[in-house]
């Protein structure tokens, strides 16, 4: 691989690689995303390759077969794509290959079987599908597209344009107001103002004069989310330009990858990535000749949720326990070995090469004020569509669940949302009874409209975060006290211990719904959980400890009547709280079949064949196996 | 009002000047809030913070409310470095809930401790909802003894091992410490006596103790 020795070798070499590509070529895209991933689209894209080696297709044809990030619409794995002839074909099981090479690329004629159908009508491509027809996709345009694997695809798809730009026709000032006007808030969940955080550490520098450092956080551990993710597998580059030119606004020559342990293959494709930009010249010292110096190095977190928080990351990065400190002084000011640092989570720098090549004014045209530009979701829980969207920030909460993740399947209700992982909120969808309480500021939100902006400002309103953009759905099956109580023990397990509201408090909001699951406690307890709750918002040091009641104050403050009827009445509405719960056997619906009493752990269920079988309740665990193995709905909750 | 007054007349010394609980009261540049309401004799209860060692904010009894202009916020006095025209509140209601639930989590956790009863009677806070899992638990990992041990002694004998709720104080790799020299300044500076049952464990069998980091 040459070296790239300035912008307009940049140029050239795109411009070969672009007439090199035969726009007549056939590409296969499969789908390595980590939804298809699991449903075998490895297997899949080795049979494609094993396919068309066997089928000899000439020179000229040669289909090219590209792994790539993930396509988003994951409930309907594997995703594989075929281009020029647009067609997007779903749900593609190993043994679907051979068809879709002879009837796809050989005779060039559709597989109607495998597209897409919903409501009886069938899309051929995917910008034709509902799911993706409302999305606007920015960060994710190329992410899908192109093989992450290899540098030269993401040059051609416009890749590293942004930085030649930057370095040839802005100075570093004017990338830092770049920023600034485009009004870009840091996407890891605070929704910091990134210019201001920029600015912050360009002064700091300046002022007290030696090395600066950034760091892009990729320690997305929220259960159900996988943004960061899907950006790291699908279009690392994006990423390190935009580390680059944030490098190139600061004065920074060392960045570091912040990447959790757990995701090995967004390490395997950073790894690469970095080596082929270093290689062309993008990276290390005098990048694209402008005598700029800059250099990345992945680190791996160790596993720990806490550790997405940015002191944490800075303590982890210098060796020591992933624990937070207390800020001020912030990194900006004092980071990593005292220096001025600016962290930012991967999203947010996948941002910024957008910006510098459309402008501040084209991305504040995106959005709504104060919360501009398209946010990433992973949609996920009882929603039929579920995937990664990328969606114009402001969108109804409705048009995001509802529209493009097509609502609940089955007969079910649509009860709540779950936002922003551990640390949000659960935000009715029909918002009920408004509570008052005294942190938080209700009148506002009456005032405001019904149907939710999902913004920075207005899920916070909610006494929600909009958080890295995790979106948990949930219908009438799910109950809210075990939902808070599943974020808790999540919480408990992840909190680092340092401070002593955080340590014991997540401990003693757990004993408290612990209780209340048991159908135990008073009224009076909520109360006190309530003010327990606000004493870990007011009294932890860091960012985890004071979110981390989120769960348990949004979900009394809008569903208080279903922690009553679990006190108050001893009945799980949703059916879920074990203790509270007892499942029966219909007799009019039990055709006698004795599946269950074989299933049946405890085999406390008895009766004769082809008679109606009962539930012993003393013995019965409420693991639900029968009802999930009854042939006839017969197994009831009540 | 006062702190308005205060900040437009520019202060002849280099001194902050703000308020706490209402009474006007100066800091040196680089002191904190706890500092300084020690200084002029107001009370902020702490069980983390000591003097000999830097401030660590793991215990949270010390929160105070800071109120300047629209901004209002419940933070650590031990950590915080006043401004000028600060307003201190060491006991609004919701410096008082934070308080009052450390202590109450605090009587579960360390229920043999006679200092953290008292302390938590002060508060009106006499018994507790929470599990016991230790009825002779003293200890409430605050740190103090780590940093001493480390920034004071110069050795790392002492350090918290596991995380979270299971955090423990332990020795590095769970055996006893040559680097330990006996000192006893963890003992001194522990705030509930905690370390006295467990000096012999840090320190291990005296006979056997040789090499790097012993002091003869």
């Amino acid at each position: 691989m040459k070296k790239i020795k300035n912008t307009a070798g940049l140029q050239t070499l795109r411009q070969t690689l672009l007439e090199a590509q035969d726009p007549e070529m056939p590409v296969v895209r499969v789908c390595l995303g980590p939804g298809c991933l699991a449903l075998g689209a490895e297997k899949v894209a080795r049979a494609f390759k094993s396919a068309v080696r066997n089928k000899k297709i000439k020179a000229r044809v040669q289909p090219l077969i590209k792994g790539t990030g993930c396509h988003g619409f994951c409930s309907q794995g594997t995703l594989v794509s075929l281009s020029p002839a647009n067609l997007f074909y779903v749900r593609v099981k190993p043994e679907d290959v051979a068809e879709i090479v002879a009837t796809s690329l050989e005779q060039g004629r559709t597989v109607e079987r495998l597209l897409y159908s919903d409501n009886g009508a069938r899309y051929r491509s995917a910008a034709e599908i509902p799911f993706y027809r409302a999305q606007q996709k920015i960060i994710l345009k190329n992410v899908g597209i192109i093989d992450p694997l290899d540098i030269n695809d993401a040059l051609m798809a416009g890749g590293y344009q942004s930085l030649a730009k930057v370095l040839t026709e802005m100075s570093p000032e004017e990338v830092l107001k770049t920023v600034e006007v485009s009004g870009l808030r840091g996407r890891g969940g605070g929704g910091f103002p990134t210019g201001y955080k920029w600015r912050r550490a360009a002064d700091n520098a300046r002022e007290n004069p030696g090395p600066v450092y950034v760091i892009a956080n990729g320690e997305e551990g929220d259960p159900g989310a996988f943004m960061d993710r899907s950006i790291m597998e699908g279009d690392p580059h994006k990423v390190i330009e935009g580390m680059i030119i944030g490098a190139y606004a600061l004065g920074a020559n060392q960045g570091y990858l912040f990447v959790r342990h757990e995701y090995p293959l967004a390490i395997h494709h950073f790894s690469i990535a970095l080596r082929q930009a270093r290689n062309r010249g993008l990276l290390g010292k005098n990048i694209l000749g402008s005598g700029f110096d800059f250099d990345l190095q992945i680190n791996r977190g160790a596993g720990a949720y806490v550790c997405g928080e940015e002191t944490a990351i800075i303590a982890s990065l210098e060796g020591r326990a992933g624990e937070p400190r207390t800020r001020p002084p912030y990194p900006a000011q004092e980071g990593l070995w005292g220096r001025p640092t600016v962290i930012n989570n991967v999203e947010t720098w996948a941002n910024v090469p957008h910006i510098m090549e459309k402008g501040a004014d084209w991305y504040t045209g995106l959005g709504v004020p104060h919360s501009t530009g398209t946010k990433i979701f992973s949609l996920v829980g009882k929603v039929k569509n579920t995937g990664l969207v990328e969606v114009p920030m402001g969108i109804s909460l409705g048009a995001l669940v509802e529209g493009i993740g097509g609502g609940v399947p089955g007969q079910t209700h649509f009860k709540a949302v779950q936002t922003g992982g551990p640390s949000g909120g659960i935000i009715p969808y029909e918002l009920k009874e408004i509570f008052t309480d005294y942190h938080y500021h209700p009148e506002e939100f009456i005032a405001a409209k019904k149907e939710i902006s999902v913004d920075f400002d207005s899920m916070a309103q909610t006494g929600s975060i909009m958080g890295g953009g995790g979106m948990i759905v949930m219908d009438d099956h799910d109950c809210v006290v075990d939902v808070a109580r599943y974020f808790l023990r999540f919480l408990e397990e992840e909190s680092c211990g340092k401070c002593l509201p955080c340590r014991l408090g997540l401990k003693g909001m757990l004993e408290f719904l612990n209780r209340f699951a048991r159908g135990q406690g008073s009224p009076e307890d909520i109360d006190a959980l309530e003010s327990l709750g606000q004493a870990l918002v007011d009294g932890s040091l860091c960012g985890l400890g004071r979110a981390a009641p989120n769960p348990v104050l949004t979900s009394i403050r809008f569903f208080r009547d279903e922690y009553l009827a679990h006190i108050v009445d001893h009945k799980c509405p949703a059916g879920v709280c074990r203790d509270l719960i007892s499942y029966q056997i219909d007799p009019e619906t039990c055709n006698g079949c004795g599946l269950c009493a074989q299933e049946c752990p405890e085999a406390c269920i008895t009766g004769k064949k082809k008679k109606l079988f009962t539930i012993g309740q003393e013995a019965c665990i409420r693991c639900g196996v029968c009802q999930d193995v009854c042939p006839v709905q017969a197994v009831q909750v009540a | 009002m006062n702190a308005k007054k205060e900040s437009k007349k520019p202060p002849k010394d280099n001194l902050v000047h703000f308020s706490i609980d209402g009474r006007r009261v100066q800091a040196q540049p680089d002191w904190t809030i706890l500092e300084t309401a020690r200084a002029h004799r107001l009370h902020i209860p702490t069980l983390c913070f000591h003097p000999a060692i830097h401030p660590w904010g793991s215990c949270r009894l010390c929160v105070v409310e800071t109120r300047l202009n629209d901004k209002v916020e419940v933070t650590a006095s031990c950590l915080t470095k006043p401004v000028a025209g600060l307003e201190v509140l060491t006991h609004s209601s919701r410096v008082m809930n934070v308080r009052r639930w450390v202590l109450e989590m605090l009587l579960a956790e360390c229920p043999a401790s006679r200092e953290i009863k008292e302390l938590a009677a002060q508060y009106g806070v006499t018994s507790t909802r929470f599990a016991i899992l230790d009825p002779e638990e003293e200890c409430l990992k605050c740190g103090r003894c780590v940093a001493v041990c480390h920034e004071v002694v110069g050795v790392q004998a002492l350090t918290f091992g596991s995380r979270g709720v299971a955090k423990k104080l332990e020795t590095p790799y769970r055996v006893p410490n040559n680097a330990c020299i006996g000192c006893g300044c963890c003992v001194s500076v522990c705030p509930t006596g905690a370390l006295q049952a467990r000096l012999d464990t840090v320190r291990g069998d005296l006979s056997r103790r040789t090499g790097h980091g012993f002091a003869h």
